[in-house]
């Protein structure tokens, strides 16, 4: 099997590598891709939608349908790890693990027995190894809100600079992901609820969804911000502007929900209560 | 020696990513290991996205931000100062994309370890067969 695979991929490679001759250069500004539809979104991007950045025209504008179904798939992602994964039955623990907080003592309740209910002096620690973790967990408190405002400024500012909903979404997502890695996966929940993660993630679609369709109810076709010129009280270019950017709100919630969605699912393979 | 230096230097990026490919289909034919199949699948992804990036490559071009984009003056924009930003656009989504759908892979990996306590291919399959009996 093993020589079998390789004899394949080689010969797979060979071919692929022996039509490279037929590519054009690597930069040649006459390549197929860059001379038949491109050159139209350099030279009108700006004067159709008033966004420099013409890679977020023509993301949320010129594609629109296209970047709405991707988010959608997104979606789809994270549904299919909730019901793949979820044990929603309540599964008792065999053992338990507490932290005497003052003296650093650990305790270790088997099943049936008395667990401590002063939270704050008592704290539930997961069952693997968990070190001290003072030095990261201030270290996360003091980088998570500027990694959070910069994601707010990745997705407000995508129409001039490289960002947008995708990128600034991620960025979110990861500044939760990074708060649940810095102190534990049940101090992550008890702030961002899995049931506002499915929520937002649907949010995000529907706004997306919500803006077409609005679109369409004024009169144009599905995903042609220009309608909405009336709505937001300016001309119908910036209009187009201004419905790239609610579209990419609409993305950035769906992308930083189905990312924080699918690492409590996988991080605790579905039961919520202990992870990384 | 001259055009065979040319070849190179002009289709070598082409070259890399083939490789890439290769390790990656490699990777999920050969390897016996479940997550070693989903990383030789993410290879191959990533072999991909950088195969659309690079044909977006203008020389001499910059990236696709028209500069002077605010203000009232206008200025004449060239196609041929700016790349291709239309690769850019199919590849942002479909990194995206690439990681739900390494989320997806990981749980179904996660719901076959839960099943059958092991990850390895052979291992697997022997079970199965051990169930029909």
């Amino acid at each position: 099997m093993r020589i079998l695979g390789l004899v394949i991929v080689i010969l797979c490679g060979s071919i692929l590598i022996y039509h490279t001759s037929d590519f054009p250069d690597w930069g040649h500004p006459a390549s197929p891709a860059s001379t038949h539809v491109s050159p139209y979104y350099i030279e009108k991007a700006l004067d159709d939608t008033a966004v420099p950045n013409i890679v977020t025209a023509v993301l949320a504008d010129y594609r629109g349908y296209d970047t709405m179904f991707e988010t959608t798939v997104i979606f789809c992602a994270g549904i299919a790890c909730f019901f793949l994964l979820r044990i929603t039955r309540r599964m008792e623990p065999s053992v338990t693990l507490y932290r005497h907080l003052p003296t650093g003592i650990t305790l270790r309740i088997e099943k049936g027995g008395k667990e401590p209910d002063d939270s704050n002096i008592f704290k539930r620690i997961d069952t693997q190894w968990v070190p001290y973790d003072l030095i990261i967990n201030t270290t996360c408190r003091m980088v998570i809100p500027f990694i959070q405002l910069f994601a707010l400024y990745v997705i407000s500012h995508g129409h001039h600079s490289p960002g947008g909903g995708f990128q600034g979404g991620v960025i979110l997502g990861a500044s939760v992901i990074l708060f649940a890695i810095s102190t534990d996966l049940r101090t992550a929940i008890s702030r961002m609820s899995e049931r506002l993660g499915a929520f937002l993630s649907a949010t995000g679609v529907f706004i997306y969804a919500g803006a077409g369709a609005l679109c369409l109810v004024l009169g144009a076709n599905f995903l042609d911000y220009s309608a909405l010129a009336p709505v937001l009280n300016v001309n119908s270019v910036m209009a187009r502007s201004h419905g790239i950017l609610i579209v990419e709100i609409g993305v950035g919630l769906a992308v930083m929900a189905v990312m924080i969605w699918i690492y409590y699912n996988l991080s605790s393979a579905g039961r919520h209560d202990e992870g990384l | 020696m001259n055009e065979i230096l040319t070849t190179i230097i002009s289709k070598y990026n082409y070259w890399g990513f083939i490789l890439l490919m290769m390790i990656g289909l490699y990777a999920m034919m050969v390897k016996k290991n479940l997550v070693k199949k989903i990383i030789g699948m993410n290879i191959f992804q990533t072999g991909i996205i950088l195969f659309y990036v690079s044909i977006g490559v203008k020389k001499g071009a910059t990236i696709p931000i028209i500069s002077h984009g605010h203000g009232k003056e206008k200025h004449v924009i060239h196609a041929a100062e700016y790349i291709n930003p239309l690769p850019h656009v199919l590849m942002l989504t479909a990194i995206v994309v690439s990681v739900a759908t390494l989320g997806v892979a990981l749980a179904l990996a996660i719901k076959v370890y839960r099943e059958y306590d092991t990850l390895e291919e052979d291992e697997i399959n022997k079970k199965i067969r051990d169930q029909a009996k």
